[in-house]
């Protein structure tokens, strides 16, 4: 089967965002009978490269080829129809559809008269969901699925498109075991029968259980491609890194003060329950767990900007009135979002406005907000985390995700915060940057600023947090300390149906 | 770092304001020279007294607008509030007790748009479709066909009198007042910066801090108190209360704030904008009323600048998709 | 849940019941409301128009837009239909009908294309064109009017035949509410059309034919308001250049009263035509209850904002259900086959 020409090939592939280029030369050969995986850190270009496989961006140069033949998609329809299925990490439901709806639209199957064939639609979805071990109600409307759920409907959706090309993009973080050893038998089955698999993955352990061929990216290149048995784990993530992990972590030893932030008894139906924990002065305390075990969603809450049903938030002793973000930063709070471009800035303005954002009631002088109070503002702070932009009336839309980052902590940092929220800080950016975010982060802390930091890169945890509290599906279900903490007992706690009996459950 | 990318008077003059004060320029300009009696002095007289109502709702509007927000209702309270003052008038108050209570009954009516809207959740398209005909109901329910038009001369002369011997009407004053309060209230307050930041984003604008949804009820607010006071205004122009005054009004507004170079996705606007807008209507509607043209002609140019001020800006943007920004770029 | 407590719990069984109380109360008070051959036919003939225009419309709001310029095209396609009975007096009676559907349709795509192609709000583009239709037929008639002598009295008695006691026109919007509906629930087309309002990011991402679906909702919409002119034409008897003035808010208040929801994906063209009969049939019994018609826009008003409130009410505690349900149902709960997974 080697000889055929391979199913995917894509060479010196490139694509830019304006000035960001997201990916400067994406290199994968896929061959059929295959399951290769694609590897690298967030921001290393994986999710572009998928996009344009799955004719969701337009390439700006190189050349991609299916079968070995040259495509060049103008939609996702001209993908799909050949040949090419995708799950991508977000899923895109309609939330006012059925799930059967949502699994076959634009390719229901038909009866008479090409009217829809309901009956047959639900036991296709039926039976999908049955290879995928999953006990799902075909006619439900998918509002309100849970991650996992909506996830699943992406993977029965791909499959069933029958693709000579299937990529996942991140499928499992979301996933239980069950459901995880499910799709890989699913991944197999189709591995066998010929088809092409591309697996993106951060969990290394799953990639030399399910794949066969390994490609590394990072900054937006090739970096290399192997077998999986003639590579280790310790190897990969040094080329993922490009160079060892512990330079990464500039750690400040700090001595923790007094309790600055104290959570009691949180609970929001649905999301999270019985959420108790506490960040003192000049402490980093992380937050790690699967993606959708309800971290950002605790975060959320304990800054007010969701509501919760039970418990209590304190921030010095003093109780924080639920659900009023104003209140919250009153009292010190600052929330570095999960998501950047939508919660974190307003990316239509300029570098200035969105530092001065959460300081312009303290800047107006008798009401009136004077542009130089802005400017000035903006510029100390810029400065001092030394943003790189054109000048402060630069839109952020134009900037790197790591100069972005750096605006959203400025915003913050210039309201003097007493406790500082990070969700997943350095999603999305470049490693210079990364580091630099994470030396801030460990001198804000020295300086005794108090740190709650959620991230889903199990180094950056272990090697910035003080602390970490582990949160499975909904609940702190263990507490460890710096020196207890390894790979192997969070993600033992954060998986479900692991032992969580085992170890210092909370 | 620099403050600005561009020289003071790029970013003064290459805006989309200016283009539509260009344009208005060049209407007056031409008007000028090719209708007759377009130059005279009555043409401001007119031309001021006949946009006023527009003039003023269009500022509230402009902002209610710039958070990507709607209200559709002005109209209709431009009538409850007629209607309200002439009744008040027919009972016997005094027009100075008269006045400031069909203002409050305007902000009422704001109130209940703007609860709905913001601590109700509900898309302001509709809740405002709703209230314009809940308003209007009201207005034309209280009053049925008949009207009141026995308001005293000093007010109705004080409509429509001019500044001495200028050919400036008196209300100008007042118009000039309040453009510049809601100038100084968008471009220069935390406040107007809120409004904008929730326009663009009303995600980030939470997660800042911003209270979106009293910012909301106080636009709405605002809209209601300024639509009746443009009623009370409208019934002592033509000395007449009735519950159908300015049926419609709502269109003209919209169209004249979105002329004006604000953003119908919110986020984007000006002031100064708004006002060549509406000006620029008023403008293109009296020199072609001049010119004998009838007031379905001038309708077709209104809608097509409307189309076209909204079109344009896409063509010439490259058609840049607007998607949602997080469709990530990352990983 | 057995088929018809689902049938009962629709929101389309409450518009409906609402729609059988008011009937029933205005009917207790004047028999004659509904119990007269004339009150019989009054109940049928007056919905049929909005009916027809609030279908179209729901069509377009489903997908997350809006027309706003359905009365404009209203009163331009009713003037062309009574012009043609005019100018070409030997026209058979279907043919200008099928050309005012056809002239309303390009009307509609004219909008579709707009917003399809440059990517700019259905409102803000169909209020610019309901000024410029409107002004086309202003300019077209002048202060001109078609009245029935001009019209072929074949073609008026349409207006108020009945066959089998239920009038022609009512048997017009049965029949398109009809074929709309089946389409609307069993083509692809039609729940691409649901997809589209529901996340149009995701339908683009999905690959769908966004765009041709937008013109065909545009253009089936225009074509239904071609319709409604002609049925217009034919109900009234005498057309002027002013014929619909102000029927959009009518018409997207029947939408939204009949549960159609106003940012797209849900929603029924039967339960915005039920939503139709409900205004109108209130508008007749205002004057009944003793209440002066002068008051039927503020009911139409409170009624508008009632239902979007109720349809709020009722999705947030319908969320609110599902979030409880998933705390209850949570995805691969720590059954004995996951521990065996995990041990590494």
């Amino acid at each position: 089967m080697q000889n055929a020409a391979p199913t995917l090939r894509l060479e010196g592939v490139a694509k830019s965002f304006g000035p960001v280029a997201a990916l400067r030369s994406g290199t994968l050969v896929v061959q059929p009978g295959s399951i290769h995986a694609l590897v690298g850190e967030n921001g290393a270009g994986k999710s572009t490269l998928v996009k344009i496989v799955g004719g969701v961006h337009r390439r700006d140069a190189g050349v991609v080829e299916l079968d070995g033949e040259p495509v060049d998609f103008t939609g996702p329809a001209e993908a799909k129809a050949a040949g090419v299925a995708v799950i991508h990490q977000e899923p895109a439901s309609f939330p006012d559809l059925t799930v059967a709806e949502n699994i076959y639209l634009g390719r229901e199957p038909l009866g008479r008269f090409r009217r829809i064939d309901r009956r047959a639609m639900r036991a296709g979805a039926r039976e999908l969901f049955r290879d995928l071990g999953v006990d799902l109600d075909p006619d439900r409307p998918a509002e309100g699925l849970s991650i996992a759920d909506q996830q699943i409907v992406e993977i029965a959706k791909a499959i069933s498109l029958d693709a000579r090309l299937l990529v996942m993009d991140e499928p499992t973080a979301a996933l239980s075991a069950v459901e995880v050893r499910r799709l890989f038998a699913v991944a197999r089955g189709l591995r066998d029968a010929g088809r092409a698999v591309v697996f993106i993955s951060h969990r290394l352990d799953e990639v030399a259980d399910l794949c066969d061929t390994v490609t590394v990216m990072r900054d937006g290149e090739h970096v290399s491609t192997d077998p999986v048995a003639g590579v280790t784990a310790d190897e990969l993530v040094r080329r993922m890194v490009g160079r060892a992990v512990s330079d990464l972590y500039p750690k400040v030893p700090s001595t923790p003060g007094e309790v600055v932030l104290r959570v009691e008894g949180l609970q929001s139906t649905g999301t999270f329950h019985d959420v108790s924990f506490e960040v003192r002065a000049g402490e980093i305390v992380g937050l790690a767990g699967l993606v959708g075990a309800g971290r950002s969603e605790i975060a959320r809450a304990v800054f007010g900007v969701d509501r919760y049903d039970a418990g209590r938030v304190a921030v010095d002793g003093r109780t924080l009135r639920p659900g009023d973000p104003t209140a919250a930063i009153a009292a010190g709070l600052a929330l570095v979002p999960e998501d950047r471009r939508l919660e974190g800035l307003v990316t239509e303005s300029s570098v200035a406005r969105n530092v001065s954002a959460v300081s312009r009631r303290r800047l107006a002088r008798l009401g009136i907000l004077l542009p130089d109070a802005e400017a000035r503002l903006a510029r100390d702070w810029s400065g001092r985390l030394a943003v790189k932009a054109g000048a402060l009336d630069a839109v952020a839309t134009t900037m790197s995700g790591g100069n972005q980052q750096k605006v959203v902590l400025a915003k913050w940092l210039a309201t003097g915060p007493k406790v500082l929220i990070v969700d997943e800080p350095t999603r999305g950016i470049d490693v210079g940057t990364k580091a630099e975010v994470h030396r801030l982060l460990s001198t804000l802390a020295a300086e005794g600023l108090a740190v709650l930091m959620i991230s889903s890169e199990l180094p950056e945890v272990l090697g910035m947090a003080d602390r970490v509290l582990v949160v499975r599906e909904g609940r702190i279900v263990a507490a460890l300390d710096r020196a207890d903490a390894t790979p192997e007992t969070v993600m033992r706690a954060a998986t479900p149906g692991a032992s969580s009996e085992r170890g210092d459950a909370a | 770092m620099r403050t600005h990318a561009r020289p003071w008077w790029q970013r003064a003059l290459l805006t989309r304001e200016m283009l539509t004060i260009l344009i208005l320029v060049a209407a007056w300009v031409v008007a000028s020279a090719v209708v007759q009696g377009f130059d005279g002095p009555l043409t401001i007289t007119y031309l001021v007294l006949d946009v006023a109502p527009v003039l003023l709702i269009a500022l509230p509007m402009t902002l209610i607008i710039a958070t990507g927000e709607i209200d559709l209702s002005v109209a209709s309270v431009v009538g409850l509030s007629s209607v309200t003052f002439g009744l008040l008038h027919q009972a016997g108050f005094g027009l100075w007790v008269a006045l400031p209570a069909s203002v409050l009954l305007g902000a009422v009516c704001g109130a209940v748009n703007g609860t709905l809207v913001a601590y109700g959740g509900l898309p302001s398209l509709a809740v405002t479709i709703g209230s314009l005909a809940l308003y209007r109901g009201l207005a034309v329910g209280l009053l049925g066909t008949t009207a009141v038009t026995d308001f005293p001369e000093s007010w109705t002369d004080g409509a429509t009198e001019n500044l001495g011997e200028s050919p400036w009407p008196v209300v100008t004053l007042g118009l000039v007042v309040l453009i510049a309060v809601f100038a100084v209230l968008l471009h220069a307050t935390p406040f107007g910066r809120n409004v904008l930041d929730i326009g663009r984003s009303s995600e980030a604008a939470r997660f800042s801090g911003v209270d979106v949804k009293r910012t909301l009820l106080v636009l709405f607010v605002l809209s209601g108190a300024v639509s009746a006071l443009a009623g009370v205004y409208y019934t002592l122009r033509y000395g007449s209360a009735r519950g159908d005054n300015a049926t419609g009004m709502e269109l003209q507004v919209v169209a004249a704030v979105l002329l004006g170079g604000v953003s119908i996705f919110g986020g984007r606007g000006a002031i100064h904008g708004v006002v060549a807008g509406v000006l620029l209507i008023g403008v293109l509607s009296s020199a072609l009323r001049l010119e004998g043209v009838t007031v379905n002609v001038i309708n077709i140019v209104i809608g097509t600048a409307l189309v076209v001020s909204v079109v344009a800006p896409r063509i010439a943007g490259g058609l840049r998709v607007r998607r949602r920004p997080a469709v990530g770029q990352g990983s | 849940m057995t088929a018809l407590t689902a049938l009962l719990r629709r929101r389309e069984a409450g518009i409906a019941l609402a729609l059988l109380v008011v009937i029933g109360v205005t009917t207790a008070i004047q028999p004659g409301f509904l119990l007269s051959s004339g009150g019989w036919r009054d109940l049928l003939l007056t919905p049929a128009i909005l009916v027809v225009l609030a279908v179209g419309q729901a069509v377009v709001v489903i997908t997350r837009n809006v027309d706003l310029s359905v009365g404009s095209m209203l009163g331009l396609t009713a003037y062309l239909a009574g012009r043609l009975f005019i100018d070409v007096p030997d026209l058979p009676i279907v043919v200008v009908a099928l050309v005012a559907v056809a002239a309303g349709a390009v009307l509609g795509l004219v909008n579709g294309s707009i917003v399809a192609f440059a990517r700019v709000p259905a409102l803000v583009i169909t209020l610019g064109t309901l000024y410029v239709y409107r002004g086309v037929a202003l300019t077209w008639a002048g202060s001109d009017r078609i009245d029935a002598g001009d019209m072929p009295r074949a073609f008026l008695a349409l207006g108020t035949r009945q066959v089998l006691g239920v009038p022609v026109l009512t048997i017009v919007a049965a029949v398109v509410l009809a074929v709309v509906a089946y389409y609307m629930y069993t083509s692809r087309g039609g729940r691409q059309l649901y997809a589209i309002g529901s996340d149009p990011d995701a339908a683009e991402l999905q690959g769908l034919p966004v765009r041709r679906r937008l013109l065909g909702a545009f253009a089936l919409n225009g074509a239904l308001a071609g319709l409604a002119g002609v049925m217009f034409a034919a109900r009234y008897g005498t057309v002027s250049s002013g014929a619909g003035v102000g029927l959009e808010l009518q018409v997207v208040g029947a939408v939204v009263v009949g549960g159609v929801a106003i940012f797209g994906g849900s929603g029924t063209v039967v339960g915005a035509a039920l939503g139709a009969m409900l205004l109108l049939t209130i508008n007749r019994a205002l004057p009944v209850v003793g209440i002066p018609d002068f008051w039927q826009r503020a009911v139409v008003g409170a009624l508008i904002i009632g239902a979007i409130a109720l349809d709020r009410v009722l999705a947030r505690r319908r969320s609110h259900r599902l979030a409880a349900e998933r705390d209850t149902d949570q995805p691969g709960g720590a059954g004995p086959a996951d521990r065996e997974e995990a041990t590494p």
